[in-house]
């Protein structure tokens, strides 16, 4: 159990003269639930960038599950256990959300190499699909085209399509933005749900959900690591207030 | 599904029996030239339409697919059939030369890098007079006898190109609704997405461009016998944007679009030009008409314009106000 699922050493990413991330060294634990705070442009988002693949780092290192992963791009990433959401919505708009579903399903399968068999005709994927779509309550929308769909419902499928995929860390990039009370209320039941073999690292602002959530929290502030430690450390740690609220 | 099947068996049937409903051989000889061309065009629709990968190079597959059968055997001593192997894979490694070389590019790189190498063939074709023939072209290549079969005749070379072109098509269609295909698709959309869902976007976007390759190879090797001859005119740019127009003006992204773009062109430049002199006005006007008026192409503006049709007079039928749940969403903005 003790044995460390994402461990970052001194990562640094700079855009042109800017350093969106500064030696930021980070380890997270299997099965813990890890919550990233901060301002906005703190980090956060470049840093899940910079763990799944989509940027490469100036300088350290990123080891998934033990293993150094600095120089693997991001699908190869995936395959070995990663899956994320984004802040901002990606999907296939003109697709059914069961084929939204389908394609993260195919992503992890060497079928997904086959140019002559009939991707209608995959019954287990489709069937797979729609028990996943059930699962965060989209069962009765999964042949509606994403278009078709509130802005709650796709927050929804974005985490579905990565639960889809069985990951072993799951990144949620505000998973939360933009929903109303009660649509937050449904997405927390649903994370909550989600087993302890899977390790989940979550950017949001909600306080309320987020610090309920969370095991152990870092606080970052222009692309450093100012705070980290548990709940109850970070709250009562005055650089914490001095970070949201200023001086 | 079954009325479309329906709609496929017409048109199949349309097809077999065009020959001896229009008997002359000059219109049998312009229907296997729309068949070359939408062979052409529907290998161009997999990297077009499934890809997003605007290619104006698309030449280059038929152009050295033709030059090489003919060279191999006419002039090499090679037999037909060795000719034509030869040929097609020959050009099908060379699409993969191109693709590792194009697709360090997207976008107007992508495209200029594609146009770039395809003139590089016409320079190649054009200068290499010694090997080419440069601007006299290549010729001493007569049609095959497959089965004892002579192709020299019209109607048994358009039943010839019909088989290729149904093969093409068939692949096509299975390509596109495919795990792969669909694959493809979805890094047109969402190439970011795509890769975070573990696919390997570059791998997939490579293969497809040497698939593309070998269905333009194909296509050209069809030039080569029809022609019975072959001039760098196959490798200029003209054929390469022509080929790129049947695809849009038809529809990218379907599968009957690029070949109705490509009995569109063909027709307008072998009808209209025997009557007007400046036919590619005439060309260029019906494109801008279509860019207007169905941006996606024919056949999906066609296809919507015959839906409105039928549902304005299901509805003046049923005398009944429109049934909530088929009214647009107002929920759910485009996503970005």
């Amino acid at each position: 159990m003790n044995t460390a699922v994402l461990e970052i050493a001194g990562l640094n990413r700079f855009f042109g003269g800017l350093p969106a991330v500064q030696n930021v060294t980070l380890k997270v634990e299997a099965g813990e639930r890890r919550l990233l705070l901060g301002p906005n442009g703190a980090g956060k988002t470049t840093l899940f960038n910079l763990i799944a693949g989509d940027l490469k780092p100036s300088s350290g290192t990123i080891s998934l599950f033990g293993r150094d992963v600095t120089k693997l791009r991001t699908d190869q990433r995936t395959q070995c256990g990663v899956a994320r959401t984004y802040q901002i919505i990606t999907l296939f708009a003109k697709q059914t959300l069961a084929h939204n579903v389908v394609l993260s399903l195919l992503g992890l399968r060497k079928r997904r190499w086959n140019p002559f068999a009939d991707l209608g005709a995959e019954t287990a994927l489709w069937e797979r699909a729609r028990e996943v779509l059930a699962l965060v309550g989209l069962g009765h929308a999964a042949d509606r085209p994403v278009l078709e769909t509130s802005y709650g419902e796709r927050r929804r499928l974005e985490i579905a399509m990565a639960l889809a995929q069985d990951p072993k860390i799951l990144l949620l990039d505000e998973p939360l933005a933009g929903l109303s009370a009660d649509e937050r209320f449904e997405v927390q039941r649903l994370l909550e749900r989600i087993p302890r073999d899977v390790t989940i690292v979550m950017i949001e602002h909600d306080m309320d959900v987020a610090l309920a959530f969370a095991d152990r929290i870092t606080v970052l502030q222009r692309g450093q690591i100012v705070v980290e430690g548990t709940r109850a450390e970070v709250v009562a740690d005055p650089k914490t207030r001095e970070v949201y609220l200023g001086h | 599904m079954k009325p479309s099947l329906l709609w496929v068996a017409a048109f199949g049937a349309v097809l077999i029996l065009l020959p001896q409903v229009i008997g002359s051989a000059y219109y049998v000889n312009l229907c296997s030239q729309i068949l070359i061309a939408a062979i052409l065009a529907s290998s161009l629709n997999i990297l077009v339409g499934f890809g997003g990968l605007t290619s104006l190079g698309h030449a280059a597959y038929a152009g050295t697919a033709a030059y090489f059968t003919v060279y191999l055997s006419a002039h090499a001593g090679f037999g037909y059939l060795a000719g034509a192997v030869m040929a097609v894979a020959g050009t099908t490694a060379m699409a993969l030369l191109f693709g590792l070389l194009a697709l360090r590019a997207s976008g107007l790189g992508f495209l200029m890098i594609t146009l770039a190498l395809g003139q590089i063939l016409w320079g190649i074709a054009y200068r290499w007079v010694s090997l080419t023939g440069g601007d006299n072209g290549l010729g001493g290549f007569t049609r095959p006898q497959p089965f004892g079969i002579d192709l020299a005749d019209p109607a048994a070379f358009y039943y010839f190109a019909l088989v290729v072109f149904g093969l093409a098509l068939f692949a096509i269609h299975r390509f596109m609704h495919s795990p792969f295909g669909q694959s493809l698709q979805g890094t047109r959309d969402q190439p970011r997405r795509m890769s975070a869902l573990g696919y390997n976007v570059r791998s997939i976007q490579l293969l497809s461009f040497v698939y593309a390759g070998f269905w333009g190879a194909v296509a050209g090797l069809l030039y080569a016998y029809y022609h019975q001859f072959v001039s760098p005119h196959v490798l200029h740019l003209t054929t390469s944007a022509e080929t790129l127009l049947m695809v849009i003006a038809g529809g990218a992204g379907t599968l009957f679009g690029p070949v109705v773009g490509a009995a569109l062109v063909v027709i307008l430049k072998n009808v209209a030009s025997a009557y007007i002199a400046r036919w590619m006005m005439l060309l260029g006007a019906v494109f801008v008409a279509i860019v207007l008026f169905m941006p996606d192409g024919l056949v999906p503006g066609v296809s919507r314009l015959f839906r409105r049709f039928r549902n304005t007079r299901r509805t003046a039928m049923k005398n009944t106000e429109p049934d909530a749940a088929a009214l647009p969403p107002t929920l759910g903005k485009r996503s970005a």
